[in-house]
């Protein structure tokens, strides 16, 4: 059985360290997936042929891909071609490029859903094709994105966990050494579960809040 | 069903000797083609546009009268035919465009407000984005111009939250921030039932009378009547007749033409 303060001593501060990368993992790739998102959907909605069959294949292309092949991919197997990346930053990118699939579909679909004479009547009204999107779709599509966004989010907290197959200690990771070595599977992992339900609780709250925020009256998102 | 040539000379438009350079004129336009597919929309239709004169179309539906609109400020770009704003080509302008589109304002049937901002914000936008405007300065105008069609008590709402009548007044102060000398207005009161139709068109008669110049597509008879300088009826894609209301309404020179407005006396007469 585990020593005296054990969760005092040894797992509270074993998980806190994982919790910091996990945080870090989620907190580099969030935003570069939702901008990496906005520009794949924008890419396939307004590009050109090439660029929209770029964005597209590439959706296709991460769909296809089990996330843990992918990271894989960019840890083990870049090295060969002369890229070289630390196990945290193969993960973030990794995470970066599966979230921002996820993500672009959302927001096509969303933008999708703007109503057309918005963008002519903007356009009637001076407005280059980058100032309708900018002024006019983006802040509307981005709205009615917002339960899709969070979704991938609440998904990329809980994949994170996956750095761990990169030798990553995130927080499952920090868990899984303290279990082992403590043998107390059940207590460690039920209390990683419970940092991880939290996790995902502030975010739900959180997005809650920010929808909640930008609600526009009329605007069903 | 009408070529060019059976239409009478008053049609044609005025000023058809010196097109390239006449300043009495705000707005031309000469000769606009657009087919969809193989579905020939418009097939050659031209005419002028005085200071401060209202022209207000009337025809069948889908006989490209919107189109016509559309090709004027270049939505939609014509195959062939051209479009002057005084002596400047607004057709083939290339980034230009953006300056005529602020020069030559659009209402639409269904008002089209940008539906996540606010009224003031809805007409402040252009203002900002467009013309580069200072915020207060924006701010500012953009209240004037609501205060113009009766609404800036409903600056801080939001378009879902107005009638119909509302919404398409902060349209048209929205076209009117931007200091346009033309605006087309594309059925602007079709979507509304009758009351707010009158609100409408009010706001429409104080304009005209303030001298703007304006193209309304309508079927609103009674406001052609008394604001119109000019009515042209359009079929299938060509201009059929022109003239003032009393010869246009009352005494046309083609049986279509009498056919299709003798349709809406016919109408007021059942209401009434
Ligand atoms: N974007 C478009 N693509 C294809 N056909 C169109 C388009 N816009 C209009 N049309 C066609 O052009 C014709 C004229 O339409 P429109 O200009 O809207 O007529 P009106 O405003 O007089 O009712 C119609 O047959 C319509 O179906
Ligand atoms: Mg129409």
């Amino acid at each position: 059985m585990e020593p005296a303060g054990f969760i005092t001593d040894i797992l509270i501060p074993a998980l806190s360290q994982g919790l910091v990368v996990t945080l870090q993992l989620i907190v580099l790739s969030a935003p570069f997936g939702l901008l990496l998102g906005i520009g794949i959907s924008l890419g396939r909605q307004y590009g050109g042929k090439n660029l929209s069959n770029i964005c597209k294949l590439y959706v296709i292309f991460i769909k296809g891909c089990p996330l843990l092949l992918l990271l894989f991919i960019l840890y083990f197997g870049l090295p060969s071609v002369g890229i070289t990346l630390t196990a945290f930053a193969a993960s973030v990118i990794g995470f970066i490029l599966c979230n921002a699939a996820y993500n672009s579909e959302y927001i096509r679909g969303a933008i999708l859903s703007v109503k057309d004479g918005q963008t002519i009547a903007a356009q009637a009204l001076g407005m280059t094709k980058w100032q309708v999107i900018r002024e006019v779709v983006l802040p509307q599509a981005l709205r009615r994105a917002i339960p899709g966004l969070s979704n991938e989010f609440i998904y990329l907290i809980k994949y994170s966990s996956l750095a761990y197959m990169l030798t990553v200690i995130e927080l499952s990771g920090a868990g899984k050494l303290v279990a082992t070595k403590y043998f107390a599977y059940n207590e460690v992992f039920i209390a990683v579960g419970i940092v991880y339900l939290a996790l995902v609780t502030f975010t739900t709250v959180a997005v809650h809040y920010l929808e909640k925020r930008v609600a526009v009256p009329g605007m069903i998102h | 069903m009408w070529s060019k040539k059976e239409l009478p000379s008053r049609a044609s438009g005025q000023g058809q000797d010196s097109p390239m350079k006449d300043d009495a004129f705000v707005l031309r336009v000469e000769d606009i083609h657009k087919k969809f597919g193989t579905n020939e929309v418009l097939k050659g239709v031209s005419f002028n546009v005085r200071k401060g004169e209202t022209i207000v179309f009337i025809g069948p539906s889908g006989t490209g009268k919107s189109t016509l609109l559309r090709c004027i400020n270049q939505l939609t770009i014509p195959e062939k035919g051209r479009v002057w704003l005084h002596d400047d080509e607004v057709t083939n302008s290339g980034p230009k465009i953006s300056y005529f589109r602020q020069k030559i304002g659009m209402v639409f049937q269904n008002f089209y407000l940008f539906d996540h901002l606010t009224a003031v914000r809805n007409v402040e936008i252009a203002l900002l984005k467009v013309k580069k405007m200072d915020p207060e300065s924006a701010r500012r105008q953009a209240l004037y111009e609501l205060e113009q069609v009766g609404m800036k008590g409903w600056a801080d709402h939001y378009p879902a939250e107005l009638s119909g009548g509302q919404a398409q007044r902060v349209s048209i102060a929205r076209a009117l921030a931007m200091d346009p000398e033309v605006i087309l207005f594309d059925e602007p009161t079709s979507a509304l039932d009758p009351e707010l139709t009158r609100e409408v068109l009010e706001v429409m008669k104080k304009l005209a009378k303030s001298g703007m110049t304006m193209l309304v597509v309508s079927h609103e008879m009674g406001f052609a009547a008394s604001v119109a300088n000019q009515i042209i009826f359009m079929e299938n894609g060509n201009i059929v007749e022109q003239g003032p209301p009393d010869a246009l309404l009352y005494d046309p020179a083609y049986v279509r033409t009498r056919k299709f407005v003798g349709q809406f006396a016919d109408l007021t007469q059942r209401k009434d």
